[in-house]
């Protein structure tokens, strides 16, 4: 297990200048040890508030390759690629970007491959939006439905052990699995600085 | 709008035209037509088949491409598949993979649901939405020699590449590839890997 507080050395190997990475969460950094470690080395994603630090992370790692996706449920397919081809990868998402996925997932289920999702939660914990409180209250019972393992996680200090323990899985079994970053990790967005 | 008249291409003569130049060239089909074109052309473990997933076919062929730089990856499938899959064609071009190439088989029809019309019958630009969005190369291929000038490009040139062939509606026999999705899959790593694919 990595440490959450490990010296970055993104700082000096990345591909662009430290001062573009956004500031922590350590908890981001500790995933971002835990993908290195698990030999991730493909990463597609749609952007999310609470993914800002680990998107920077990874398209500033040089054995990583970061890929914008239009849609999550691209990344699906990305990834079956991926490890048709020997590469590992994972997804990372908003919990919003599950829906888009669904009919895509019975890819991971039928050909049982390693398919590694972290999702951000909203509509969760101190959620402001009532438009994204549909789509993240039925986030859990949506993946369970298409056949992915689903682990939470609510605890900042847990993350890491979490996300390490999802990776193990995945990969150990060649199943698909999601862990779910509580709101309450990432922090409600306070609407009022707008 | 009218559909687009003049086609005369074959799929099955296309597809068994273009694969028989495909070397060492890893395939990823998708679902429907273009997957049983490709085992027409005949079965090898070079071929990631499809049969589910509507749309995951080209993100498929770039995930494999970028994993697999040092190897051609050709994706084969519809129009319809494409259609439904139209951000990747965004996607794959922000990657710009040199060893990628997209084969559009374009029948303007939804052919496994009941020869429905696809928007491509109404003069949808497959090609046109690919050039735009920034692949290196891309073309219509309506002919015999369009079709012989473009074939081996597939392979050689620096991708990413986007071609669509119009061809007929005509009903062909069903040949089916092997379906079950972990052998397929298990087969495909193990030839590719080799001992690795156990990992």
């Amino acid at each position: 297990m990595p440490s959450a507080t490990s010296a970055r050395r993104y700082t000096v190997a990345g591909k662009r200048a430290a001062a573009k990475i956004s500031p922590p969460p350590a908890w981001a950094d500790a995933i971002f040890d835990v993908l290195k470690e698990a030999d991730i080395e493909q990463v597609g994603y749609v952007p999310d508030a609470g993914h800002t630090r680990l998107i920077d992370l990874c398209l500033a790692d040089n054995a990583i390759r970061a890929i914008l996706l239009t849609t999550e449920e691209e990344g699906v397919a990305l990834l079956l690629g991926a490890w048709a081809g020997g590469q590992r990868g994972c997804l990372l998402m908003q919990s919003s970007g599950v829906g888009n996925c669904i009919n895509m997932l019975s890819l991971a289920q039928e050909c049982r491959y390693p398919f590694l999702m972290l999702v951000t939660m909203r509509g969760d914990w101190g959620e402001f939006n009532p438009w994204q409180v549909p789509m993240g209250q039925s986030t859990q019972t949506a993946l369970e439905s298409a056949g992915v393992i689903v682990q939470n996680v609510d605890d900042a200090k847990d993350v890491a052990e979490t996300v390490h323990a999802a990776a193990a899985l995945a990969f150990g079994s060649y199943r698909p699995v999601a862990v779910l970053i509580g709101q309450r990790i990432i922090g409600f967005k306070d609407w009022r600085k707008k | 709008m009218a559909r687009t008249k003049n086609i005369v291409l074959e799929r099955r003569a296309v597809v068994a035209r273009i694969l028989a130049g495909r070397g060492d060239a890893l395939v990823v089909t998708g679902l429907g037509s273009t997957t049983w074109d490709t085992a027409a052309a005949g079965d090898t473990t070079k071929n990631l088949y499809l049969w589910g997933g509507m749309g995951a076919a080209a993100m498929c062929g770039l995930g494999l491409a970028l994993a697999q730089p040092g190897r051609r990856v050709l994706v084969v499938t519809g129009d319809g598949e494409m259609l439904m899959g139209l951000g990747s064609l965004a996607s794959i071009a922000v990657q710009k993979p040199a060893n990628l190439a997209v084969c559009v088989i374009d029948n303007e029809r939804y052919g496994e649901t009941g020869m429905q019309r696809t928007a491509t019958s109404f003069g949808v630009d497959l090609p046109g939405m690919a050039r735009a969005a920034g692949f290196a190369e891309t073309a219509m291929v309506r002919t015999e020699k369009q079709l012989a000038a473009i074939a081996p490009r597939l392979f050689a040139a620096a991708g990413p590449l986007f071609v669509a062939i119009k061809v007929t509606a005509n009903p062909v026999p069903m040949v089916l590839p092997p379906r079950d999705g972990p052998w397929i899959l298990r087969r495909f790593r193990h030839d590719l890997l080799g001992p690795r694919a156990a990992d």
